[in-house]
């Protein structure tokens, strides 16, 4: 099955920051947390094209996200912190620190089962 | 009739920990009309603060400001563990008053620095941080390195305001007499903008410091030149520490980048030793980049009330700290809360769901301008006046120099400071306190 797994890390954007403050509701922000920067080889590795639907899932959860290439090392995937990534991690794996996984979560893409 | 127009001149915008302090805002009968010199997220925070206000609700059902007081005491009163939680948008006066009244329910106190900047705390306690103002970086520094930062995104006016381009006493020409580094995992807007961006390996922090402490000492490593840390050959670990030693004031700037990936505190406490002992040979600082606008505030306000900057538990009648244990990620997680009382931050949008959750099925009090998704969902919703636009007080900025915000339009609602007061003022009443 085509898929590929490596660390989620979370990012700000300025896209985030700025949409954020016009309304998390608003659907600028909600998109723009939802796009995963992947790196190009990974994406063709997994057998994804820029702009599809991709399934992101964790031992914790899994999201459904837009993939777009971006000049990011392999195996490593940024998501926009927010709502999306944190159905990704767990509060109760912080190693005692009181600080999540955000930027080192093991995670599988594959392409999402139907291209909306 | 011809509309009232005031024009405000340098008004902080409060959004990150930039504070810039040189924002002019025009207000047309008391409505926000334009923003000038602030960046895209703080001219969308001033233009959208008067807008999408909730209602005052208990259970989602809109009510009276003093019946949705006298729920919220209800529940504070009666609950077991409470959380009082938040703090790192709202004054340091209001911020005071939580803590207050955390000590008063035997509550235990934590707010957003716990999961973002707190491991860089825990490193202070252990090791102390040779730290400066953003004044000083702006008038004095040749060097500055963004180690696991991007604030061309997240604190977008922090270059030309203080760090890059900004023209100091000593560097009149701005940019052109500073060297700027960036070390990341990835390239950003910020790297690009470099000097040089020196791309690691994610997770070496730690080893990255531990490398640059024996170069920066000269001392002996026992690996080549072509050995790699970080994914980056010791030669260029060795020139990074070279251009250190030369500089005139160094600083380095650390995001969370540092402190959120693998080793966290140790990450800083490694970080905070290097800075020290390239003193003995230039003067260098760090500082850390505090994401919201009073989150360093936060940790000034309950260090000096409680003693501790962080995760405060007060069970027992005095303050007890221990992240991890009394951190609100892991309180949360354990489900050890059963209610809580939530000021300026959005846990809804901010925590892990498994995490966030938990908050859903306990009564929680939240007293916030805006809807977001946390006012879907907590019991007692209190929309308040905005700090810094429609209520003023003070912020600490980055560098923990504190300034007074403005209050430049009216509101309809109370302060977080003035709904908290009455709460506490009641909790005191219902308490026999
Ligand atoms: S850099 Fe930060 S404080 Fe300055 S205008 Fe932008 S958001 Fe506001």
């Amino acid at each position: 099955m085509a898929g590929i797994s490596g660390l989620l890390v979370t990012v700000r954007t300025g896209k985030q920051g700025a949409e954020m403050m016009r309304g998390k509701m608003n659907p600028e922000y909600l998109d723009e947390i939802s796009t995963l920067r992947i790196n190009p080889d990974d994406m063709a590795e997994a057998q994804m094209l820029p702009g599809q639907k991709v399934k992101v899932s964790s031992s914790f959860g899994e999201v459904t996200v837009t993939c777009i290439a971006s000049d990011v090392p392999r195996k490593l995937f940024f998501l926009p912190v927010g709502p999306v990534a944190n159905r990704l991690v767990s509060g109760s794996d912080t190693d005692g620190t009181g600080v999540p996984a955000w930027k080192g979560e093991q995670v599988t893409i594959e392409p999402a089962d139907q291209v909306q | 009739m011809d509309q009232e127009l005031k024009v405000h001149s340098d008004v902080i915008c409060t959004f990150c920990g930039c504070l810039c302090d040189d924002i002019e805002v025009e207000v047309v009968d008391n409505r926000i009309s334009k923003v000038k010199k602030a960046c895209m997220i703080g001219r969308n925070k001033l233009m959208h603060a008067q807008s999408n206000n909730p209602d005052i609700t208990i259970a989602g059902k809109p009510t009276s400001l003093d019946a949705a007081i006298n729920e919220a005491v209800n529940i504070l009163t009666n609950a077991r563990f409470p959380l009082v939680y938040g703090l790192s948008s709202t004054t340091t006066e209001a911020q005071r008053e939580m803590v207050e009244i955390a000590e008063i329910l035997n509550a235990t106190i934590d707010n957003p620095s716990s999961y973002c900047h707190g491991p860089g705390l825990m490193a202070r306690q252990q090791v102390g941080l040779s730290s400066c103002t953003l004044g000083e970086v702006k008038n004095r520094a040749d060097l500055v390195i963004f180690w696991g930062c991007n604030p061309l995104e997240s604190h977008v006016r922090h270059l030309t305001r203080y760090s890059v381009s900004a023209k100091g006493m000593f560097h009149p020409e701005g940019r052109k007499s500073r060297k700027i580094v960036s070390i990341d995992i990835r390239p950003t807007p910020t790297t690009k903008s470099s000097d040089w961006f020196i791309q690691v390996t994610p997770g070496n922090t730690f080893e990255i410091a531990t490398l640059l402490r024996a170069l920066v000492a000269n001392n002996p490593i026992g690996k080549g030149d072509d050995a790699l840390i970080a994914g980056v050959a010791v030669s260029k670990w060795r020139e990074l520490a070279e251009m250190i030693r030369g500089c005139k004031y160094g600083v380095i700037f650390f995001g969370l980048g540092v402190t959120q990936c693998r080793g966290r505190d140790i990450n800083v406490e490694q970080l905070a030793v290097l800075v020290s002992e390239i003193n003995n040979h230039t003067r260098f600082y760090a500082m850390a980049m505090r994401g919201h606008g009073n989150v360093a505030g936060g940790n000034q306000v309950m260090t000096w009330q409680t003693g501790f900057p962080l995760a405060v538990n007060f069970s027992r009648g005095y303050p007890r700290y221990n992240p991890g244990e009394f951190s609100v990620i892991g309180l949360l997680a354990r489900k050890e809360v059963d209610a809580a009382l939530i000021v300026a931050t959005d846990p809804g949008a901010h925590l892990p769901a498994d995490t966030g959750d938990h908050l859903k099925n306990i009564p929680v009090i939240y007293l916030e301008p805006h809807n977001n998704p946390t006012t879907e969902w907590a019991t007692v919703v209190i929309p308040v006046a905005q700090a810094g636009v429609a209520a003023s007080g003070t912020y600490y900025r980055m560098d923990n120099v504190p300034l007074r915000v403005k209050k430049i339009v009216d509101s309809d609602h109370l302060s977080d400071e003035e709904v908290l007061k009455r709460i506490k003022e009641r909790i005191t009443h219902a308490q026999n306190y």
